[in-house]
Protein backbone atom coordinates (compact mmCIF):
# COMPACT_ATOMS: atom_id res chain seq x y z
CA UNK A 1 0.00 0.00 0.00
CA UNK A 2 1.43 2.88 -0.87
CA UNK A 3 2.08 6.40 1.08
CA UNK A 4 -0.12 8.77 -1.09
CA UNK A 5 -3.33 6.56 -0.18
CA UNK A 6 -2.55 6.35 3.41
CA UNK A 7 -2.38 10.15 3.28
CA UNK A 8 -5.29 10.57 1.23
CA UNK A 9 -7.22 8.43 3.59
CA UNK A 10 -5.91 10.21 6.65
CA UNK A 11 -6.54 14.02 4.81
CA UNK A 12 -9.99 12.72 3.93
CA UNK A 13 -10.40 12.46 7.83
CA UNK A 14 -8.47 15.82 8.72
CA UNK A 15 -6.04 14.50 10.36
CA UNK A 16 -7.55 13.88 13.95
CA UNK A 17 -6.30 11.62 16.36
CA UNK A 18 -9.87 10.98 16.95
CA UNK A 19 -10.75 9.76 13.75
CA UNK A 20 -8.68 6.90 14.15
CA UNK A 21 -10.47 4.12 14.22
CA UNK A 22 -12.26 5.72 10.86
CA UNK A 23 -9.11 5.90 9.32
CA UNK A 24 -7.54 2.34 10.35
CA UNK A 25 -11.30 1.08 8.76
CA UNK A 26 -10.75 2.58 5.57
CA UNK A 27 -7.40 1.21 5.26
CA UNK A 28 -8.68 -1.99 5.74
CA UNK A 29 -11.32 -1.64 3.57
CA UNK A 30 -8.93 -0.78 1.08
CA UNK A 31 -5.84 -2.82 1.76
CA UNK A 32 -7.83 -5.81 3.44
CA UNK A 33 -5.31 -5.46 5.88
CA UNK A 34 -2.99 -3.24 8.26
CA UNK A 35 0.99 -3.49 7.21
CA UNK A 36 3.20 -2.24 9.59
CA UNK A 37 4.34 0.57 7.40
CA UNK A 38 0.71 2.04 7.40
CA UNK A 39 0.80 1.94 10.67
CA UNK A 40 3.39 4.01 11.30
CA UNK A 41 2.46 6.78 8.87
CA UNK A 42 -1.01 6.76 10.81
CA UNK A 43 0.92 6.76 14.41
CA UNK A 44 3.38 9.90 12.80
CA UNK A 45 0.62 11.54 11.18
CA UNK A 46 -1.79 11.65 13.80
CA UNK A 47 0.84 11.98 16.93
CA UNK A 48 -0.68 8.65 18.44
CA UNK A 49 1.57 6.14 19.84
CA UNK A 50 2.17 3.04 18.31
CA UNK A 51 1.34 0.96 21.60
CA UNK A 52 -2.59 3.13 21.50
CA UNK A 53 -2.68 1.60 17.92
CA UNK A 54 -1.53 -1.65 18.89
CA UNK A 55 -4.09 -1.67 21.62
CA UNK A 56 -6.93 -0.95 19.40
CA UNK A 57 -6.20 -2.79 16.23
CA UNK A 58 -5.52 -6.05 18.42
CA UNK A 59 -8.51 -5.58 19.88
CA UNK A 60 -11.35 -5.27 17.12
CA UNK A 61 -11.61 -8.24 14.89
CA UNK A 62 -12.66 -6.29 12.06
CA UNK A 63 -8.49 -4.87 11.52
CA UNK A 64 -5.88 -7.70 10.85
CA UNK A 65 -2.26 -7.29 10.94
CA UNK A 66 -1.59 -9.99 8.61
CA UNK A 67 -2.54 -10.03 5.09
CA UNK A 68 -5.44 -11.10 3.94
CA UNK A 69 -7.23 -12.61 0.54
CA UNK A 70 -9.13 -10.99 -1.82
CA UNK A 71 -12.07 -12.10 -1.17
CA UNK A 72 -13.19 -12.83 2.36
CA UNK A 73 -15.38 -15.64 3.21
CA UNK A 74 -17.90 -15.97 6.12
CA UNK A 75 -19.35 -19.07 6.84
CA UNK A 76 -22.02 -18.83 9.47
CA UNK A 77 -22.39 -21.52 12.77
CA UNK A 78 -24.80 -19.90 14.60
CA UNK A 79 -27.27 -22.34 16.30
CA UNK A 80 -29.52 -22.04 12.99
CA UNK A 81 -26.85 -22.04 10.74
CA UNK A 82 -25.47 -25.18 12.80
CA UNK A 83 -28.45 -26.97 13.07
CA UNK A 84 -29.42 -26.50 9.24
CA UNK A 85 -26.31 -28.08 8.13
CA UNK A 86 -23.31 -25.38 8.46
CA UNK A 87 -20.26 -27.94 9.36
CA UNK A 88 -20.84 -29.58 6.26
CA UNK A 89 -20.90 -26.43 4.23
CA UNK A 90 -17.42 -25.64 6.33
CA UNK A 91 -16.11 -28.74 5.35
CA UNK A 92 -16.83 -28.12 1.83
CA UNK A 93 -15.73 -24.70 1.86
CA UNK A 94 -12.32 -25.95 3.78
CA UNK A 95 -11.56 -28.50 1.14
CA UNK A 96 -12.63 -26.50 -2.02
CA UNK A 97 -10.24 -23.69 -1.05
CA UNK A 98 -7.80 -25.54 1.41
CA UNK A 99 -7.95 -23.55 4.17
CA UNK A 100 -8.65 -23.48 7.99
CA UNK A 101 -10.89 -20.61 9.71
CA UNK A 102 -8.77 -17.74 10.26
CA UNK A 103 -6.08 -18.59 7.63
CA UNK A 104 -5.64 -17.11 4.22
CA UNK A 105 -4.55 -19.12 1.05
CA UNK A 106 -0.75 -18.61 -0.33
CA UNK A 107 -2.18 -16.80 -3.29
CA UNK A 108 -3.99 -14.33 -1.55
CA UNK A 109 -7.36 -15.34 -3.16
CA UNK A 110 -9.39 -16.24 -0.06
CA UNK A 111 -9.44 -15.84 3.38
CA UNK A 112 -11.71 -18.23 5.98
CA UNK A 113 -13.59 -17.12 8.64
CA UNK A 114 -16.39 -18.46 10.70
CA UNK A 115 -19.50 -16.14 12.55
CA UNK A 116 -21.39 -16.21 15.31
CA UNK A 117 -24.67 -15.17 13.53
CA UNK A 118 -25.25 -13.03 10.47
CA UNK A 119 -28.42 -12.25 11.64
CA UNK A 120 -30.83 -14.17 8.38
CA UNK A 121 -31.36 -17.20 10.38
CA UNK A 122 -34.14 -18.23 8.16
CA UNK A 123 -31.34 -18.68 4.94
CA UNK A 124 -29.32 -20.76 6.99
CA UNK A 125 -26.45 -22.26 6.16
CA UNK A 126 -25.40 -19.15 4.87
CA UNK A 127 -21.25 -18.15 3.62
CA UNK A 128 -21.12 -13.90 2.91
CA UNK A 129 -18.05 -14.02 0.37
CA UNK A 130 -17.64 -9.76 0.02
CA UNK A 131 -20.36 -8.95 1.39
CA UNK A 132 -22.58 -11.00 -1.20
CA UNK A 133 -25.30 -13.42 0.80
CA UNK A 134 -25.22 -17.21 0.17
CA UNK A 135 -28.34 -18.65 1.27
CA UNK A 136 -29.69 -21.95 2.02
CA UNK A 137 -26.57 -23.62 0.75
CA UNK A 138 -25.95 -27.25 0.42
CA UNK A 139 -22.30 -28.17 0.52
CA UNK A 140 -22.49 -29.34 -3.18
CA UNK A 141 -23.37 -25.59 -4.40
CA UNK A 142 -20.07 -24.12 -2.84
CA UNK A 143 -17.86 -25.24 -5.54
CA UNK A 144 -20.45 -23.02 -8.22
CA UNK A 145 -20.26 -19.79 -5.52
CA UNK A 146 -16.22 -19.66 -5.83
CA UNK A 147 -16.31 -20.53 -9.40
CA UNK A 148 -17.73 -16.64 -9.64
CA UNK A 149 -14.48 -15.26 -7.72
CA UNK A 150 -11.08 -14.68 -9.13
CA UNK B 1 -13.75 26.94 47.09
CA UNK B 2 -13.74 25.58 50.40
CA UNK B 3 -13.03 22.47 52.34
CA UNK B 4 -15.54 19.51 52.14
CA UNK B 5 -16.59 17.56 55.46
CA UNK B 6 -17.23 13.89 55.01
CA UNK B 7 -16.75 11.27 57.19
CA UNK B 8 -14.73 8.24 56.69
CA UNK B 9 -15.01 5.09 59.34
CA UNK B 10 -16.74 7.28 61.43
CA UNK B 11 -13.80 9.89 61.26
CA UNK B 12 -14.84 13.77 60.60
CA UNK B 13 -12.16 13.96 57.68
CA UNK B 14 -11.57 17.52 55.61
CA UNK B 15 -10.37 16.89 52.18
CA UNK B 16 -10.42 19.53 49.24
CA UNK B 17 -12.93 19.73 46.02
CA UNK B 18 -11.78 17.66 43.61
CA UNK B 19 -9.75 14.92 45.62
CA UNK B 20 -10.87 11.15 45.50
CA UNK B 21 -11.77 9.31 48.56
CA UNK B 22 -8.37 7.53 48.60
CA UNK B 23 -6.53 10.71 49.40
CA UNK B 24 -8.91 12.02 52.07
CA UNK B 25 -8.39 8.65 53.98
CA UNK B 26 -4.85 8.86 53.23
CA UNK B 27 -4.62 11.97 54.42
CA UNK B 28 -5.56 11.27 57.66
CA UNK B 29 -4.00 7.82 58.11
CA UNK B 30 -6.88 5.41 57.22
CA UNK B 31 -5.31 3.03 55.16
CA UNK B 32 -7.45 1.88 52.05
CA UNK B 33 -5.63 -1.44 49.92
CA UNK B 34 -4.60 -0.45 46.44
CA UNK B 35 -2.71 -2.36 43.55
CA UNK B 36 -3.11 -0.33 40.49
CA UNK B 37 -2.44 2.81 42.29
CA UNK B 38 0.32 5.21 41.63
CA UNK B 39 0.16 8.89 43.32
CA UNK B 40 1.90 9.92 39.75
CA UNK B 41 -0.06 8.53 37.59
CA UNK B 42 -3.60 9.44 36.47
CA UNK B 43 -6.46 6.76 38.71
CA UNK B 44 -6.88 3.88 36.83
CA UNK B 45 -9.81 2.26 38.41
CA UNK B 46 -8.67 -1.53 36.89
CA UNK B 47 -7.63 -3.52 40.05
CA UNK B 48 -11.30 -2.40 42.32
CA UNK B 49 -9.36 -3.58 45.72
CA UNK B 50 -9.81 -0.11 47.02
CA UNK B 51 -13.89 -0.76 46.93
CA UNK B 52 -15.84 0.97 50.08
CA UNK B 53 -19.23 1.27 50.46
CA UNK B 54 -20.23 4.96 50.22
CA UNK B 55 -23.41 6.31 51.26
CA UNK B 56 -24.31 9.50 48.77
CA UNK B 57 -28.06 10.69 47.54
CA UNK B 58 -29.70 8.50 49.79
CA UNK B 59 -28.09 5.03 48.84
CA UNK B 60 -25.41 2.66 49.96
CA UNK B 61 -23.14 1.51 46.63
CA UNK B 62 -19.92 0.35 46.36
CA UNK B 63 -17.34 2.61 44.58
CA UNK B 64 -13.55 2.69 43.81
CA UNK B 65 -12.05 5.12 46.42
CA UNK B 66 -9.15 5.88 43.67
CA UNK B 67 -11.74 7.74 41.63
CA UNK B 68 -14.55 8.65 43.38
CA UNK B 69 -14.39 12.68 44.26
CA UNK B 70 -15.22 13.43 47.65
CA UNK B 71 -18.30 15.00 48.21
CA UNK B 72 -19.97 17.48 51.16
CA UNK B 73 -21.25 15.18 53.66
CA UNK B 74 -20.76 12.20 52.15
CA UNK B 75 -20.35 8.83 54.44
CA UNK B 76 -17.88 6.28 53.70
CA UNK B 77 -17.07 2.90 55.34
CA UNK B 78 -13.85 1.01 54.45
CA UNK B 79 -14.21 -1.95 56.20
CA UNK B 80 -17.34 -4.09 55.88
CA UNK B 81 -18.31 -7.84 55.82
CA UNK B 82 -19.00 -6.84 51.94
CA UNK B 83 -16.30 -5.26 51.13
CA UNK B 84 -14.04 -7.82 52.58
CA UNK B 85 -16.10 -10.38 50.75
CA UNK B 86 -15.60 -8.32 47.40
CA UNK B 87 -11.66 -8.03 48.44
CA UNK B 88 -11.12 -11.59 49.13
CA UNK B 89 -12.76 -12.89 45.66
CA UNK B 90 -10.91 -9.84 44.10
CA UNK B 91 -7.51 -11.39 45.41
CA UNK B 92 -8.51 -14.91 44.76
CA UNK B 93 -9.04 -14.04 41.05
CA UNK B 94 -5.87 -12.07 40.71
CA UNK B 95 -4.23 -14.90 42.51
CA UNK B 96 -5.04 -17.44 39.52
CA UNK B 97 -2.91 -15.09 37.41
CA UNK B 98 -0.08 -14.43 39.96
CA UNK B 99 -0.14 -17.07 42.51
CA UNK B 100 3.27 -16.02 44.32
CA UNK B 101 3.02 -12.17 44.27
CA UNK B 102 3.81 -10.77 47.40
CA UNK B 103 2.03 -7.92 47.34
CA UNK B 104 -1.10 -10.39 46.59
CA UNK B 105 0.06 -12.95 49.56
CA UNK B 106 -0.21 -10.03 51.82
CA UNK B 107 -3.75 -9.12 50.98
CA UNK B 108 -5.09 -12.91 50.75
CA UNK B 109 -3.40 -13.24 54.35
CA UNK B 110 -5.31 -10.17 55.80
CA UNK B 111 -8.78 -11.05 53.48
CA UNK B 112 -8.51 -15.09 54.61
CA UNK B 113 -8.40 -15.45 50.08
CA UNK B 114 -7.74 -19.02 49.21
CA UNK B 115 -5.12 -18.88 46.69
CA UNK B 116 -6.10 -21.77 44.75
CA UNK B 117 -10.00 -21.07 44.86
CA UNK B 118 -9.73 -20.42 41.04
CA UNK B 119 -7.89 -22.91 38.24
CA UNK B 120 -4.30 -21.11 38.03
CA UNK B 121 -3.48 -19.41 34.35
CA UNK B 122 -0.41 -18.26 35.07
CA UNK B 123 0.27 -15.18 33.40
CA UNK B 124 1.78 -12.92 36.07
CA UNK B 125 -0.21 -9.99 34.76
CA UNK B 126 -2.91 -8.76 36.73
CA UNK B 127 -3.61 -5.89 34.18
CA UNK B 128 -3.06 -3.09 36.49
CA UNK B 129 -1.58 -1.36 33.66
CA UNK B 130 1.06 0.11 35.81
CA UNK B 131 3.93 -0.46 33.49
CA UNK B 132 1.88 0.92 30.56
CA UNK B 133 0.66 4.23 32.46
CA UNK B 134 3.88 4.95 34.13
CA UNK B 135 5.83 4.91 30.78
CA UNK B 136 3.52 6.74 28.75
CA UNK B 137 2.24 9.23 31.40
CA UNK B 138 6.04 9.90 33.12
CA UNK B 139 8.27 8.92 30.78
CA UNK B 140 6.39 9.42 27.61
CA UNK B 141 7.81 7.12 25.79
CA UNK B 142 4.55 4.71 25.05
CA UNK B 143 7.28 1.64 24.87
CA UNK B 144 4.67 -0.72 26.27
CA UNK B 145 1.25 -0.95 25.74
CA UNK B 146 -1.71 -3.47 25.98
CA UNK B 147 -2.57 -5.92 23.07
CA UNK B 148 -5.51 -8.18 22.61
CA UNK B 149 -8.78 -7.79 24.88
CA UNK B 150 -10.69 -10.13 27.76
CA UNK B 151 -8.66 -12.85 28.47
CA UNK B 152 -6.37 -12.72 25.93
CA UNK B 153 -4.98 -9.36 26.72
CA UNK B 154 -1.68 -8.78 27.08
CA UNK B 155 1.16 -6.54 27.92
CA UNK B 156 3.78 -5.53 24.85
CA UNK B 157 6.62 -3.91 23.82
CA UNK B 158 7.16 -1.54 20.96
CA UNK B 159 10.21 -3.53 19.42
CA UNK B 160 11.39 -0.21 17.92
CA UNK B 161 10.85 2.20 20.74
CA UNK B 162 12.05 -0.70 23.82
CA UNK B 163 15.54 -1.32 22.16
CA UNK B 164 15.82 2.34 22.28
CA UNK B 165 14.86 3.37 25.99
CA UNK B 166 14.66 0.33 28.22
CA UNK B 167 17.83 -0.99 28.72
CA UNK B 168 18.19 2.62 30.02
CA UNK B 169 15.35 3.05 31.76
CA UNK B 170 13.57 0.23 33.38
CA UNK B 171 11.58 1.68 35.36
CA UNK B 172 8.39 0.10 35.04
CA UNK B 173 9.99 -3.28 36.01
CA UNK B 174 9.90 -2.48 40.11
CA UNK B 175 6.21 -1.09 39.80
CA UNK B 176 4.68 -4.52 38.92
CA UNK B 177 2.61 -6.09 41.81
CA UNK B 178 2.85 -9.39 40.59
CA UNK B 179 6.76 -9.42 39.27
CA UNK B 180 9.37 -7.25 37.65
CA UNK B 181 10.17 -10.25 36.35
CA UNK B 182 7.50 -10.65 34.31
CA UNK B 183 8.18 -7.30 32.86
CA UNK B 184 11.68 -8.04 31.80
CA UNK B 185 10.45 -11.24 29.70
CA UNK B 186 8.20 -9.79 27.78
CA UNK B 187 10.67 -7.24 26.79
CA UNK B 188 13.40 -9.36 26.10
CA UNK B 189 10.81 -11.64 24.16
CA UNK B 190 10.00 -8.32 21.90
CA UNK B 191 13.31 -7.41 21.64
CA UNK B 192 14.86 -11.17 20.32
CA UNK B 193 12.12 -11.21 18.35
CA UNK B 194 12.89 -8.01 16.16
CA UNK B 195 16.08 -9.53 16.26
CA UNK B 196 15.18 -12.74 14.36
Amino acid sequence: MDTNTIDHIIDKHHCEAGSLIQILLDIQSENHWLPKEALERVSKKLDVPMSQIQHITTFYKSFSLVPKGRHEVHVCTGTACHVRGAQRVLDTVQDQIGIKPGETDLDLKFSLETVGCIGCCALGPVMVVNGEYHGNLAPSQVEEVFKKYE
Amino acid sequence: MSELLLQIDGREVTARPGATILEAAQSVGISIPTLCHHEKLQAHGGCRICSVEVDARGRTSVVAACLYPVEQDLVVRTRTRKLERIRKSLVEMMMAHAPDSEQLMALAEEYGADRDRFAKEVSFCIHCGLCVRYCAEIKKKHAIGFIDRGPRKEICFIPEIAARECWECKECFPLCPTSALQAAFVLVKALTSQAD
